[in-house]
């Protein structure tokens, strides 16, 4: 097969794979009564803003899109967490240490359809159900993340984190100071790993939040699909609002993102 | 590795993760375990007193339950239907990319990884919009070329299909990733010495990629498989479960019970037998990579 015949073959699976994208887009500007029309367009006859307009106006998407946000900055602070251990395994010598990273090695092979009822049930029994916090507490931590920060800080010379301890540096500011900045590659790829999970996540805030004020863009837009036979360009308009912004991510970060992915690969 | 003992220091910097790990990844499968012996539901949430332990009545009641068996055959038929297609295309895109380094090439990888970036949600939307009976896209191309409507999302063999193709178009890509990556370490001398051989690029193909990719592949197909036993965003989204349980998938079962039913002690019975398939499944793998290192 001549590369240029592979070329097309693969060009046309692209714009196949792509295309509903490209729908969800074009749909999303078209007027409620054109997305109903047949035959159905391709490029809207006249651009309408409106069906995003809603989504803030009559709809709660800012309230939403707000939440998903919140959810996203508080695993912030679990990849902070999920740095400072995989650092401790990595780095220090420990009793349990052996017993302690079987553990977490073991949490990777447990999905959360499993421990979705008991999670909301040890939730419910502490107060956190209905929270943003409780939303993002179960999925703050993961496992492959902390097993990845591990393998790389093992690279990191225990010479140079000793030099920097008889210089008179205490723990935490050897961390801050040599090991961070050292890590900065692993951190931009789990940084947006944890962005995409973050932002994409819908079991969690599915089971945890009971109250619109609490949904997340994820649980907002599958509850629009009660609305299917009514307006398509809300929802395509939904569905952009969520998916728009990762595409962007996505475009930048490319590179990032398929190394963690590949990383996901070699556990 | 330092030999000095380090005082608290090391459990500073592992603890508050570890806490976090062992209080979502570990004690809920305590929880389940002790709950699915129990009678816990709604009420029962409200008052402790009115919890009763119940043996084993609710693994009793689950083995006797159709909708739970015919959630565990549509997760399997899932499985069979899922697993070959993904891996078969996953494969051949992964390949057919690999054939050429020039910018062209390089750009489409990013449509195909795409769809394993976005939210299923989002995806699940478009597609049931695409599956619409009366003005899906879908339906709107068989009529032009003079075929009849189908009814995507509500006959149930055919739903079964429609809910596991959008989970196939989404999976690919991230398989298409790893493929590519696995395909990086394959020593560019044995492409070159077969050339001389006279061997063509097919051949090539499958004397020297194919085999040479087989723990990846086996890796790839391992968790495409556990990934199916977690099937739920897309027929929550697009079918909840139906028409009458045609696509509810053993983790869409779960859900129900738990939070439509309230039945919590019934839906943490499944959950532990959902895990023990996991475990069984995981326990295989790290098994047969062992065998592979020997």
């Amino acid at each position: 097969m001549s590369k240029k015949l592979l070329g097309v073959l693969l060009g046309a699976g692209a714009l196949v794979t792509a295309f509903p994208f490209i729908w969800m887009v074009s749909t999303s500007f078209k007027p409620l009564g054109e997305s109903r029309t047949y035959p159905p367009t391709v490029v809207p006859s006249r651009f309408s803003l409106e069906s995003y307009i809603r989504l803030f106006r009559d709809l709660d998407f800012g309230t939403y899109l707000l939440n998903t946000v919140a959810v996203v900055v508080i695993n912030v602070i679990g990849l902070l967490l999920m740095t400072m251990a995989g650092y401790g395994f990595a780095k220090f010598r420990f009793r349990w240490r052996g017993i302690m990273f079987g553990l977490v090695l073991a949490t990777m092979m447990i999905p959360a359809q499993v421990t979705m009822i008991p999670t909301y049930l040890i939730l419910n029994s502490v107060g956190l159900t209905n929270t943003l916090p409780g939303i993002a507490l179960p999925a703050l931590v993961s496992a492959f993340q902390i097993f990845l920060f591990r393998q790389f800080m093992t690279t990191i010379p225990d010479d140079l984190l000793d030099s920097a301890r008889i210089d008179g540096a205490g723990e935490m500011r050897v961390f801050t100071s040599i090991v961070l900045p050292i890590s900065r590659p692993i951190l931009a790829v789990q940084a947006v790993l944890t962005f995409i999970a973050g932002w994409n996540s819908f079991l969690w805030p599915l089971i945890i939040a009971n109250d619109q004020e609490k949904y997340t863009l994820a649980v907002g837009l599958a509850l629009l699909n009660r609305q299917l036979s009514v307006n398509p360009p809300l929802q395509m308009a939904g569905a952009s609002l969520m998916v728009v912004p990762i595409i962007i991510v996505f475009v930048i970060f490319q590179r990032h993102i398929v190394r963690g992915f590949t990383m996901s690969g070699m556990k | 590795m330092r030999n000095r003992a380090a005082g608290v220091t090391p459990y500073v910097f592992v603890s508050p993760a570890f806490v976090c790990l062992l209080a979502f990844g570990i004690l809920p499968i305590v929880v389940a375990a002790i709950v699915s012996l129990t009678n816990l539901d709604v009420s029962g949430l409200g008052d402790w007193g009115k919890v009763e332990f119940v043996g084993l009545d609710n693994y009793r009641d689950l083995m006797r339950d159709p909708a739970f068996w015919e959630s565990l055959r549509n997760t399997a038929l899932f499985v069979v239907m899922g697993v070959p297609v993904i891996i078969g295309v996953s494969l051949a895109v992964a390949i057919a990319l690999n054939q050429s380094q020039s910018l062209f090439f390089r750009a489409l990888r990013a449509f195909y990884f795409l769809p394993a970036v976005t939210a299923i949600v989002a995806i699940a939307l478009i597609w049931g919009y695409l599956y619409n009976t009366q003005f899906g896209l879908l339906n709107y191309l068989l009529e032009t070329v003079g075929l009849p409507r189908v009814s995507w999302l509500t006959e149930p063999t055919v739903a079964k299909f429609s809910v596991a193709l959008v989970a196939i178009w989404r999976a690919t890509g991230l398989n298409i990733i790893i493929l590519l990556a696995a395909q990086q370490d394959i020593p560019k001398e044995y492409y070159e010495a077969s050339a001389i051989d006279g061997a063509g690029k097919w051949r090539q193909v499958f004397s020297i990629t194919i085999p040479l990719l087989r723990f990846a592949i086996f890796f790839v197909t391992v968790t495409t498989l556990i990934g199916w036993m977690q099937f739920f965003d897309e027929p929550y989204v697009l079918t909840q479960g139906g028409p009458s349980g045609a696509t509810t998938s053993i983790s869409l079962y779960i859900y129900q019970q738990g939070f439509r039913f309230n039945e919590f002690g019934f839906a943490s019975a499944a959950s532990l037998i959902l895990f023990v398939i996991i475990f069984a499944v995981t326990a295989l793998q790290v098994r047969a990579r062992r065998n592979a290192d020997e």
